[in-house]
């Protein structure tokens, strides 16, 4: 059970019941939609970029705890960061959620994740990783401006 | 209330000791595989027929004189007779390998539908399909200018027969239906639907890919014209599938692929075409694949589908029963006829964080849209979690699930 409970931390389990800036924009810069086909995961986000900074960022959507919490906790975190830091921080997560099973993720990464450290242990779940990355995938994709829908499948 | 044999002559026990993989691990439990509508597992008898074959038996068929493609041949047409019986088809020319149910629909798309639909036309499927019986008539009817209409369900799951018989017309092409749903568990009233059919004199393809390993197929009593099914829902190997069509149908059907074996004489000017069935097979074959098909016919006509029914049958009403008493669970598909399919929602968990948890202790069970989107639109549900069962599992088995449920719900309750 221990893994399991890494995973499903209380921190977790919280965000997916109440998740943060779960609404709709009403004026918004960028928005995207983010799609796993694979399990039917769905989230829109909206963020309203002024400045370089993001000033406000909200998602709808359907998912599981991993996904939802994952998008919760990134609404969160980015909030009031501009643009580069926000990709930074992406990238600094998406290491660490990739990180091979048994390899060590360093104590000061996860300290920079800040709350996100909180997902690191869906690394031990290979099948799950894709729900933690969605929300922040589609957010990028907002942000370039690639288009209004992503796949799991094009990104992974 | 946890007894594991239903007929005397039906005991689960010795058939679970052919199977390898079910006295393995996973997370450090036994294995509880409740998956078999996604796949099933293989038996000692289809492992070693594969290993025979290629350890003494391997060549290329139908076309070398020497010894082992005589061999070959003789094994890959004996798969196909023992296919026959077991589906009870009249004639060995009926029944055509395939790689694959999906695969044995796309023929059928291609060398019935784009040969007799043309604009106007109709073909009706249900509400409760696998993409793989949606998708290729979507692009045969997209290309002839052909409509695709739906039968709807009940909210139990059942097809509303009489809005099916309102759709017959001179219009209707083909129905293809599914016999037994994958995602809802639904035995469709198939004698019915061909019946409604022929009446309005149109052939129907049945997706047989849930029902042949599961309650006795005889594609002779349902009278369908053609019939689709995989082996390695059927514990024979992936890659193999047979597409069974009436002899008359087959034969005014065009080919599907162009290759070797599937013709007669080639010249730069003009093909003809090989006889049933060996038109539709171009290329080399999965022999191996076919061969332990064969094998698994074999395995399952020693147990006998009708005592195979049954004790599923069993499993369905104990699963349906325990599950039911779970709190907060709702199962999706309650049709009065129904094969041991088992699909449900929990309402304080997601299914892919019901499928991590079981699968930690060893459960296997399949989450997300099963493949049949339409049909998790149609109840408003973005997945659900299944647990569908075979001729291996006991009420143990569910047991362990029922206890797997309970784990779910001391995290997310």
């Amino acid at each position: 059970m221990s893994e399991l409970n890494e995973l499903y931390q209380q921190l977790i389990l919280e965000h997916n019941k109440s998740p943060r800036n779960f609404r709709v924009l009403d004026r918004c810069t960028h928005d995207a939609d983010g799609y796993n086909p694979l399990c039917g995961d769905h989230y829109h986000v909206w963020v309203n970029v002024e400045n370089g900074v993001i000033m406000d960022i909200g998602f709808q959507g359907n998912g599981c705890a991993i996904s939802k919490s994952s998008a919760s906790m990134m609404t969160a975190a980015v909030k009031g960061k501009s643009v580069a830091e926000v990709k930074a921080l992406f990238d600094t997560f998406h290491a660490v959620i990739m990180t091979k099973i048994g390899d060590e993720v360093p104590d000061a990464t996860i300290e920079a994740l800040g709350s996100l450290g909180a997902l690191a242990g869906v690394r031990e779940f290979p099948a799950r990783i894709k729900c933690a990355s969605l929300a922040w995938h589609t957010l990028v994709a907002a942000l370039n401006g690639a288009g209004s829908s992503i796949s799991t499948e094009n990104n992974g | 209330m946890t007894s594991t044999s239903t007929a005397p002559s039906f005991d689960v026990g010795s058939l679970r000791s052919q199977f390898p993989i079910l006295g393995t691990t996973v997370h450090g439990r036994p294995l509880v595989y409740l998956d078999n509508a996604a796949t099933t597992q293989k038996p000692v008898a289809v492992l070693e027929s594969l290993d025979d074959y290629y350890r003494t038996q391997n060549a290329n068929i139908h076309r070398g004189v020497h010894h082992l493609s005589e061999v070959a041949t003789f094994e890959y047409e004996k798969a196909r007779g023992k296919v026959k019986n077991f589906i009870g088809a009249a004639d060995v020319r009926e029944v055509v390998f395939t790689r694959g149910t999906t695969d044995g629909i796309n023929l059928a798309a291609h060398s019935y539908g784009r040969k007799f639909l043309t604009e106007g036309d109709e073909v009706i499927i249900s509400a409760m399909e696998h993409h793989s019986n949606i998708v290729p008539w979507q692009l045969v009817c997209d290309e002839r200018g052909a409509r695709l209409r739906v039968i709807p369900m009940n909210d139990g799951g059942e097809l509303l027969m009489d809005e099916f018989a309102a759709m017959l017309s001179a219009r209707t092409k083909l129905i293809s239906v599914v016999h037994v749903s994958n995602s809802l568990g639904t035995v469709n009233p198939v004698n019915e639907i061909v019946a409604l059919a022929h009446r309005n004199g149109t052939p129907v393809l049945l997706d047989g890919a849930q029902a042949v390993a599961h309650m006795p197929v005889n594609v002779q009593e349902l009278d369908c014209d053609l019939y689709a099914f995989s082996g390695h829902k059927m514990f024979g190997p992936t890659g193999i599938g047979i597409l069974y069509g009436k002899k008359e149908l087959l034969e005014r059907m065009q080919p599907y692929q162009g290759g070797g074996d599937m013709i007669r004489s080639v010249t730069f000017e003009k093909t003809t075409f090989n006889d049933l069935p060996y038109r539709f097979e171009a290329g080399t074959p999965p022999i191996a694949a076919a061969i332990g098909l064969g094998a698994a016919v074999d395995f399952i006509g020693r147990i006998g589908m009708s005592a195979v029914r049954r004790h599923e049958e069993d499993l369905l009403r104990y699963a349906t029963e325990r599950l039911s008493a779970v709190p907060g669970l709702r199962i999706i598909g309650t049709a009065r006829e129904k094969a041991a399919v088992v699909s449900f929602v929990l309402d304080h968990a997601h299914p892919h964080d019901i499928g991590t948890i079981l699968d930690r202790e060893g459960i296997a069970v399949r989450t997300g849209h099963h493949c049949t989107q339409p049909v998790m639109q149609r109840f408003d549900i973005p997945a659900t979690a299944r647990a569908s069962f075979s001729l291996y599992n006991t009420r143990e088995d569910v047991d362990a699930l029922v206890k797997g449920l309970a784990k779910v719900r001391e995290i997310f309750a």
